[in-house]
């Protein structure tokens, strides 16, 4: 479907600010590519769409769908190898592509400023942070001077950053990742452009902390009548935050239209699935069936086996698989120099909680919190500093080395990023070969049964037998890293942030295929993750960490529905989408 | 607007179609990776064809010197002003003994072949033990060990290897041994580094939780992934064990006569002889030179091609 | 800052303390013992005995080192077998020299290293580029006595454009108060010494200087290479830095910290290139009494500027280390 069309369909209700005014930002049939050692690779080919003055406008693609190169070009920050190779890029009616290098780097900051993704890349670690907007201001001839000065600290208070004066004066490191970022925010709005692109601004930040920096930007652009170009991956909050919303798949848009249309009558099959596999959008729906009544939840969302039958309590005790007592682990933090003390750090501070047989126990928390540290604990990979952990009645790890062989065979992990959990030096057969092998799991010809049968289960093809991890691509992996996990037939399986590196769509496909062995094989998953809205799919029960310890406990739907404690609301709130009427109740 | 991902992921869906169209399930090695890099590379294919020819001639020495390494074929020609330049029966012409420069040159390569080489394996071995010692037993060891260690690098190099060859006396093997001992440190600094790195690998914690020992941890995941590093290191010691070889002659800790074909003693006879012969100088020190830039120039090669930061392009 | 330093002095103090220990126990590790190190090639039966006990060499070790080390903070190093005269006369008489050699070496390296470094990546993956790439691999592999050579027999013997040996024209009167051949010129306003005591360094300065300059022009086209695709650069030019400002503020200065730490680096490299080049130049230096030591098998000589390079060295990169705090403010805090 052609853009233009798409973008005519404009949804009621609302004040469009579409109407009657010509766009600020005009993109057409744009062309991007990259050359590379293997010859060219188009990154952007024909998309279009318009962006309104004062309008903000999201675009909404996984990783190489072309969206943060396409924002790229309209800044002419594209990386060295990089061309527009075609269409045109109208900025309030000139041809950007027409003005040439150092053409747009004119309007950079003055007409068309950015807030960048990573806080902590971003910012000169060598200069004050208050200087670092202060040049800003005189290289475009907004202030100079004592001027400049008092003009950042007044931004940098705008931007939310209390104490701005004092904090000015500091340097980056100093700041904590939100700080970073709404100083990013203070010097991409400083010179008042009238066309601020933010790249994913708040995808590396903690989720409590993601909210207030959305919400602040969004008041500041409001305010000033800026228009946003938003670049997420996230479909919740593209359609929370946004007034249209421009899908990309592999380089090309392909649909186009208001927020709430689109997520209401999505054209494309690629939305479609993307609306599918939203984590955030999946624990909206699964929140209006609950309580809005009408519609059911739909299997797809809800992923957790036994969520539907809550296991009686006291069964559930007396068949738990892992009981964590009492745990406390302590880091000591080696001190500088020869005299240098050193510090404790307690990182998992009287941990008590037990995982259920057959289901799955998640363990929420944002970085920091101490959740990997205990998935670590379970996995005898570390050992307590106080506090015993039972793996079926028996210590974790075992007394001796046949004990711990034991173990070892029954738990298993899948860690988060797929690049480095698998041995790049080993093919995909020799990865899950090694446990059968370790374990002297019969002949030879026995264990090339059992990898077909386990590439089978993952949904692998045997054609990647032969190859090396860094041949495949991240999904792949981590369906090789759950093969190898399986491959003892293990009855406790930790999973560590398993999904979080994964793309959407992948991340769904995964979410599936965990769901799907656990019910086939009756598995018991301990669930580690910072995402609220994958643990409200997948999980049974939840432990919410806070800084070491657990502050809330319960099955999922108590602790999502009814939460008791201030921090496990403020973890709920910042699911982006919460506020989104998906169009289900009608349905 | 960090990195760009979508040119590098449109080129990596098709790279498993086949590395070089070779068709098939078989799948690229990081090794085999490597190599392909280094066959794209002028510099490591430059690198290589000298090191290659180093090798040849060091190894084919007796067949292609026309004399051997302490022969003296010309002595009846030289005088102490004049030293006969290129003939057809000298193609370089005659040192200041009377030698043949050519046959001296070439066993000169050998003479640095056997030089660098052995000094870098023991370099290697020593480095490797230190490195696994500390690493093993950890705590008190490690401290103390990498300590030692740190101690040995505070002092230049040359100046090191200067006085452990002092210790052993003036001979070849002082200089072999001088020069490896100096390696060690460096060499069990990066092992124990890359391993520790190692260390905290998922794949290794993986293979952790699934029950191996950490002996088969460690030999069978842990160290073939420090390998890469260790190798180029070895490769550009080598070019480094040359030099430091031509400085500890010129220092007079090579031992020998004057006459011994060997570069760096070569090169230190010639200095007398600068207005006279220059070429005495020039042949030997430019060997050198181009020697170690061989290994040096398929070192750095090396690395790069092993580098996981530019492998997925 | 100020703790930084006093840490960093504090830790020298253990390393200073082993390698002592590593020096004592390393001449007494000699085949025949400290009494051969001190006599040399004189070194009979009865002149060993007679200077084992005459210093104590037949006491317990833990003993002799107490006393070397107590000997050695009141600055006795000990004889020269060479010249017969106290080590540490030896070192202060020629230290200078070394100081003015290395000093204008490092000058040369850093002064046309950075540049050349930074024009290279500027112009990365152009010829100007590539050559710069080269050349610095030739000027890390070419051995430094032989590039003195080269040096000395193209512009001091055939071209004659500068003198071959020594620290000053022997036709040459002049005093010398600090020893620093070319300040004293300066100092006593005899300004043809000046020049000629500079002419005398600018070969072996450039011999002793190329390794580090080609050091110092890898590392920095790296860095620059590096900082240039920093998100905080691309950043940086989304805020709308004008060009100027941009290398200045942000490139040039993030870039330069590895490449202070490199410059600290090269200290030992100029030191043990001394030895090499002064010897070539018949430069009187350290780095040639050195050679000679060496030559001659002078063991107190030997240990004794071993562990002073030593300190000099370590006191640099502690220079160096407070340097890169002035630059980073990462490393201020603490």
């Amino acid at each position: 479907m052609s853009p233009e069309v798409a973008a005519t369909t404009t949804g009621s209700g609302g004040p469009d600010p579409r109407d009657g005014a010509t766009p600020l930002l005009s993109i057409r049939d744009l062309e991007v590519t990259f050359t590379t050692q293997q010859g060219s690779a188009t990154a952007v080919r024909g998309a279009s769409f318009d962006v309104m003055p004062g309008e903000t406008v999201a675009i909404v693609g996984e990783s190489g769908s072309g969206k943060s190169t396409t924002a790229a070009a309209v800044i002419g920050l594209l990386a060295e190898n990089g061309r527009v190779t075609g269409g045109r890029i109208l900025f309030d009616g000139t041809d950007l592509t027409e003005r040439g290098g150092a053409g747009i780097a004119r309007m950079r900051g003055r007409d068309i400023g950015m807030v960048p993704q990573d806080p902590m890349s971003n910012l000169n670690p060598v200069m004050r942070v208050g200087a670092q907007i202060v040049e800003a201001l005189e290289d475009n001839g907004v202030a100079r001077g004592e001027e400049a000065r008092r003009r950042t600290v007044e931004l940098l208070e705008e931007a939310g950053l209390p104490d701005a004066q004092r904090r000015a004066a500091q340097y980056p490191h100093e700041f904590s990742g939100g700080m970073r970022q709404r100083a990013l925010i203070a010097m991409g709005l400083s010179c008042r452009p009238r066309l601020l692109i933010a790249d994913e601004p708040t995808s590396a930040l903690d989720v409590t902390v993601q909210r207030t920096i959305l919400d602040r930007l969004e008041a500041l652009t409001a305010e000033r009548g800026t228009a946003v170009l938003l670049i997420t991956h996230d479909l919740g909050l593209a359609a929370e935050r946004a007034h249209r919303i421009v899908v990309m798949y592999r380089g090309e848009v392909v649909e186009t239209g208001p927020a709430a249309h689109l997520l209401r009558d999505p054209q494309h099959e690629y939305t479609k699935r993307l609306l599918a596999a939203a984590p955030s959008l999946a624990s909206r729906r699964i929140e209006i069936a609950k309580h809005g009544g009408g519609a059911r939840v739909a299997a797809d969302d809800l992923l957790a086996v036994t969520a539907d039958a809550p296991a009686d309590a006291t069964r559930a005790a007396a068949d738990a698989v892992v009981e964590v007592e009492d745990v406390t682990k302590v880091f000591r933090i080696r001190g500088r120099g020869l005299l240098g003390r050193g510090t404790d750090f307690t990182a998992v501070d009287r941990v008590s909680f037990t995982i259920p047989r057959g289901t799955t126990t998640a363990v929420v928390g944002e970085s920091g919190s101490g959740k990997s540290t205990v998935a670590r604990m379970i996995l005898a990979l570390e050992e307590p500093t106080s506090g015993t952990i039972r793996f079926d009645g028996e210590p974790v790890g075992g007394k001796d080395r046949a004990a711990e062989v034991r173990f070892r065979r029954r738990v298993q992990p899948v860690f988060q990023d797929p690049y480095s959990s698998l041995d790049p030096l080993y093919t995909i057969y020799r990865t899950i070969e090694e446990p059968l092998r370790a374990h002297g799991y019969g002949s030879a010809s026995r264990r090339r049964e059992r990898v077909l049968e386990l590439m089978d289960d993952v949904a692998l093809s045997p054609s990647l037998l032969r190859r090396y991890p860094a041949e495949l691509s991240g999904g792949q992996r981590q369906r090789v890293a759950i093969a190898r996990a399986l491959a003892l037939d293990p009855e406790l399986v930790v999973c560590d942030e398993a999904v979080s590196a994964l793309d959407v769509i992948v991340q769904s496909q995964i979410l599936h295929l965990l769901a799907d062995l656990q019910h086939r094989k009756g598995l018991s998953y301990l669930f580690i993750s910072h995402d609220l809205a994958v643990v409200r799919q997948i999980a049974d029960r939840v432990c919410v960490m806070e800084r070491g310890r657990i502050v809330e406990e319960g099955t999922v739907d108590d602790v999502f529905d009814h939460p008791q404690e201030a921090y496990t609301r403020a973890l709920l709130d910042a699911i982006p989408g919460r506020s989104l009427d998906l169009g289900l109740r009608a349905g | 607007m960090s990195t760009e991902p979508a040119a590098q992921a449109v080129v990596a869906a098709t790279a498993p179609t086949g590395p070089g169209g070779r068709a098939g399930d078989e799948g690229a090695s990081i090794w085999r990776v490597a190599a392909r890099r280094l066959r794209r590379n002028p510099g490591a294919i430059l690198g290589a064809v000298i090191v290659l020819a180093f090798v040849l001639v060091a190894l084919l020495a007796p067949v292609i010197a026309p004399y051997g390494p302490q022969e003296l074929p010309g002595r009846a020609e030289i005088r102490p002003t004049f030293i006969p330049g290129p003939s057809p029966e000298h193609l370089l012409g005659l040192d200041r003994y009377g030698g043949d420069l050519f046959s001296k040159l070439v066993w000169g390569a050998r003479a640095s072949l056997v030089i660098g080489v052995l000094s870098t394996m023991l370099g290697l071995l020593g480095g490797a033990l230190v490195g696994l010692l500390a690493g093993a037993f950890g705590g008190w060891v490690d401290t103390a060990t990498m300590r030692l260690v740190d101690l040995m690098l505070s002092v230049p190099s040359l100046l090191l290897a200067v006085s452990i060859a002092a210790v052993i006396g003036q001979s070849p093997t002082a200089v072999v041994i001088a020069i490896g001992v100096v390696q060690v440190p460096i060499f069990a600094r990066l092992l124990r580094g890359t391993m520790l790195a190692q260390r905290g690998q998922d794949y290794v914690l993986a293979a952790r939780s699934l029950g191996l020992s950490r002996r088969t941890v460690t030999m069978s995941h842990v160290l073939p992934n420090s390998l890469g590093p260790v190798i180029v290191q070895a490769t550009l010691m080598l070019a480094t064990a040359v030099i430091e070889a031509a400085a500890l002659s010129f220092l007079g800790l090579g031992g020998g006569s004057p006459t011994t074909a060997e570069w760096g003693r070569m090169l230190t006879a010639a200095q007398n002889e600068l207005e006279v012969a220059p070429r005495l100088a020039m042949w030997p020190g430019a060997l050198i030179a181009i020697t170690a830039l061989g290994f040096t120039l398929f070192g750095e090669a090396l690395r790069e091609a092993l580098d996981p930061k530019t492998r997925k392009r | 800052m100020v703790r930084l330093i006093l840490q960093r002095l504090a830790l020298l103090v253990p390393t200073l303390l082993g390698l002592s220990v590593l020096l004592f126990l390393w001449v007494r590790a000699l085949p025949g013992g400290p009494a051969t190190a001190l006599l040399g090639e004189r070194a009979t039966p009865e002149a060993v005995e007679r200077i084992n006990s005459l210093y104590g060499f037949d006491k317990p070790l833990l003993e002799q080192y107490l006393t070397w080390i107590g000997q050695l903070l009141q600055g006795n190093f000990g004889t020269s077998t060479r010249t017969q005269v106290p080590v540490l006369e030896e070192f202060l008489d020629r230290f200078p020299a070394t100081i003015e050699l290395t000093l204008l070496a490092l000058v040369f390296a850093v002064g046309i290293g950075i540049p050349l470094g930074y024009v290279a990546a500027r112009h990365q993956g152009k010829a100007l580029d590539h050559t710069t790439v080269v050349a610095s691999l030739l000027g890390v592999t070419v051995p430094v006595f032989f590039l003195a050579f080269l040096l000395k027999f193209l512009f001091a013997v055939q071209l004659g454009w500068f003198p071959s040996a020594g620290r000053q024209s022997p036709s040459m009167v002049a005093t010398h108060p600090t020893g620093f051949y070319v300040l004293d010129g300066l100092l006593t306003g005899e300004w043809d010494a000046a020049w000629d005591a500079l002419l005398h360094l600018v070969l072996p300065a450039i011999a002793l200087g190329s390794i580090p300059l080609a050091i110092i022009a890898r590392i920095t086209r790296a860095s620059v290479i590096e900082v240039q695709s920093a998100d905080y650069v691309r950043t940086a030019r989304a805020k709308g830095l004008r060009p100027p400002r941009l290398r200045r503020r942000v490139v040039i200065r993030n870039a330069m910290l590895p490449v202070a730490t490199t410059i600290g680096l090269q200290v030992g490299l100029l030191l043990s290139g001394a030895v090499l080049t002064e010897t070539v130049f018949a430069f009187n230096g350290i780095g040639s009494f050195l050679a000679a030591a060496v030559f001659n098998l002078d063991y107190a000589v030997l240990q004794g500027f071993i562990l002073f390079i030593a300190v000099v060295y370590a006191l640099v990169n502690l220079a160096v280390d407070v340097s890169y705090g002035l630059i980073d403010p990462r490393m201020r805090v603490r």
